[in-house]
């Protein structure tokens, strides 16, 4: 199993912890990423909200280069990256007129983008290309009695979710409890953090930052898990904040990578979890078997 | 924020009888006296205040079609989570939206405010691509100017665009530096633990992010640009 893989410019800066927990559990698991050479900015919302042409023609230029690259698929792990790589390849198909700019775009630059590169969400690979039997056996540290509340967000299931459903999504949940944890009812998963909005506008952002942590406290969650860094770092950074304006909700926040990499008994330094302002410390109830090589690529 | 609809009510002739004249770009006639003590707001629209033809434009654009279906229903209103702090529900720019309203759409808060969690265009019953609609919106008011001085959304997006343009990515602390920078140095130094945990943990990075062909996205953007007749 071979993908081109796009970090997009969080993975690299406040999100690494997601790149760095991402990594070595998808080389254990046999997956191989292929770091998409010269990669650029996505297009993000903040490009999109401003400037949709320009935005799409940034990101043709990256699903041009996987094109080029020769690998078939492209991974987009952040939440932001995967709704732009995907909103454009939906407007490269729908809209003639945005295909001719993106065309003209990529034309000065001498690349061409044809429209075929499915982009895929890591839950997406992990749960129907990899599988959740290939998974359970790499497990060597149950996560036995963790209780996790599964956050979603907004932007890997809306709207275009393909492989889970936009009101329920289910597939974190699955994953979460192949890892030997137990996954809190959780109404909130597909509730917006915010956004920027915790910088831009925080009486509005750090409400919603508030409100995530204290139903998923009350739910009786020892953390919550993301697949977003932008959803990371606001359930992570704000706790100051969220403190001053509500009284203090103190809860980790972590990948579901992350989880991951500790249920397969990874080192946690190799993991990024000591990159969170509210640090999450597990220690199993039972004691880990031997780590088991990873699978030949 | 928004002045089309704030009448002043104890000087000048009655609402009905300037209302052709005060409704878009001219400014309220210098007044002299006391400031009148409550801030009275028309709560009806004229037909003077339209820009006619602005719904049916915006509908052309790619995403925008299907507002013309709208129900009304404010189910987007309803599942927003941010509409209790908007002064128009979304539901409510929907409507001013097709209706022409264009002074007062793109004086709301409303576009702002807009986080692009995309529930609404989830839930509507009618597939309006709402969240689409608001980017829309967002980009008439950035091209028209119309919108409060210093505040930090349009700003963040002016320095996230100028920021790919050069460097063809983002490096995030550079990123919030200037946007600080340029808005409230105050909220800055409110931020000064957050600033101090990014360091603790080793996040705090402001080593430039550079693609190799630096030139690409600059030519991109131009050969776009000069097929729109050079607008920026």
């Amino acid at each position: 199993m071979k993908f081109s893989y796009f970090p997009g410019c969080s993975l690299k800066g406040l999100g690494r912890a997601y790149e760095e927990s991402l990594l070595p559990v998808m080389k254990h698991l046999g997956v191989e990423l292929v770091e998409l050479d010269d990669w650029n900015c996505c297009g993000a919302t903040a490009y999109m909200a401003v400037d949709e042409a320009k935005a799409c023609v940034l990101a043709a230029r990256n699903l041009a280069l996987v094109e080029r690259s020769g690998l078939n698929q492209v991974l987009a792990p952040c939440a932001a990256c995967y709704l732009v790589l995907n909103k454009t390849k939906h407007y490269f198909h729908d809209y003639p007129s945005m295909k001719q700019t993106m065309d003209r775009a990529l034309g000065a630059v001498g690349l061409r983008y044809r429209g075929d590169t499915p982009v895929r969400h890591p839950l997406d690979v992990l749960l129907n290309d990899v599988g959740l039997d290939a998974i359970r056996q790499r497990v060597v540290r149950p996560l036995k009695g963790l209780k996790v509340a599964t956050y979603y967000g907004c932007q890997i299931v809306r709207p275009y979710a393909t492989f889970d459903d936009p009101y329920n999504p289910t597939t974190m949940d699955r994953l979460i409890e192949a890892l030997g944890a137990t996954v809190v009812r959780y109404p909130l998963k597909t509730k917006c953090c915010g956004g920027s909005l915790t910088g831009t506008v925080p009486k509005a952002g750090i409400r919603m930052v508030y409100i995530l942590l204290n139903e998923a406290r009350k739910r009786g969650a020892d953390c919550l898990a993301t697949v977003c860094p932008l959803c990371q770092f606001n359930l992570d950074a704000y706790h100051a904040q969220v403190k001053a304006a509500y009284g203090p909700v103190t809860l980790p926040t972590v990948y579901f990578t992350q989880l991951m990499g500790l249920a397969f008994g990874l080192p946690e330094r190799e993991l990024g979890l000591q990159r969170a302002a509210i640090r999450f410390q597990w220690r199993p109830a039972v004691p880990a078997a031997p780590v088991p090589s990873p699978v030949p690529a | 924020m928004s002045t089309s609809s704030t009448e002043t009510p104890p000087a000048g002739p009655p609402a009905a009888e300037r209302l052709p004249q005060e409704t878009a770009q001219t400014p309220a006639p210098k007044r002299s006296g006391p400031e009148p003590k409550i801030r009275i707001h028309r709560t009806i629209k004229y037909e003077s205040d339209r820009t006619p033809g602005f719904g049916r434009d915006l509908m052309r654009v790619p995403g925008c079609e299907q507002l013309e279906r709208c129900i009304q229903c404010g189910t987007c209103s309803g599942v927003c989570p941010l509409s209790i702090y908007m002064d128009h529900t979304p539901r409510q720019v929907m409507a001013l939206t097709r209706g022409d309203f264009k002074r007062e759409v793109l004086h709301s808060h409303t576009i702002w405010l807009c986080a692009s969690c995309y529930a609404c265009t989830v839930e509507c019953p009618q597939e309006i691509r709402i969240t689409d609609i608001m980017y829309e919106l967002k980009q008439r008011a950035i091209h028209e100017g119309v919108y409060p001085r210093k505040f930090p959304i349009p700003v963040l997006a002016h320095e996230f665009n100028a920021m790919v343009r050069q460097n063809g990515r983002i490096t995030e602390m550079v990123l919030v530096i200037r946007l600080f920078l340029k808005t409230s140095w105050l909220a800055a130094l409110g931020n000064w633990r957050l600033g101090i945990d990014l360091l603790r943990t080793g996040r705090f990075s402001l080593r430039p992010e550079r693609i190799r062909n630096r030139g690409d996205i600059a030519r991109m953007f131009d050969a776009i640009d000069g097929s729109k007749g050079g607008s920026a």
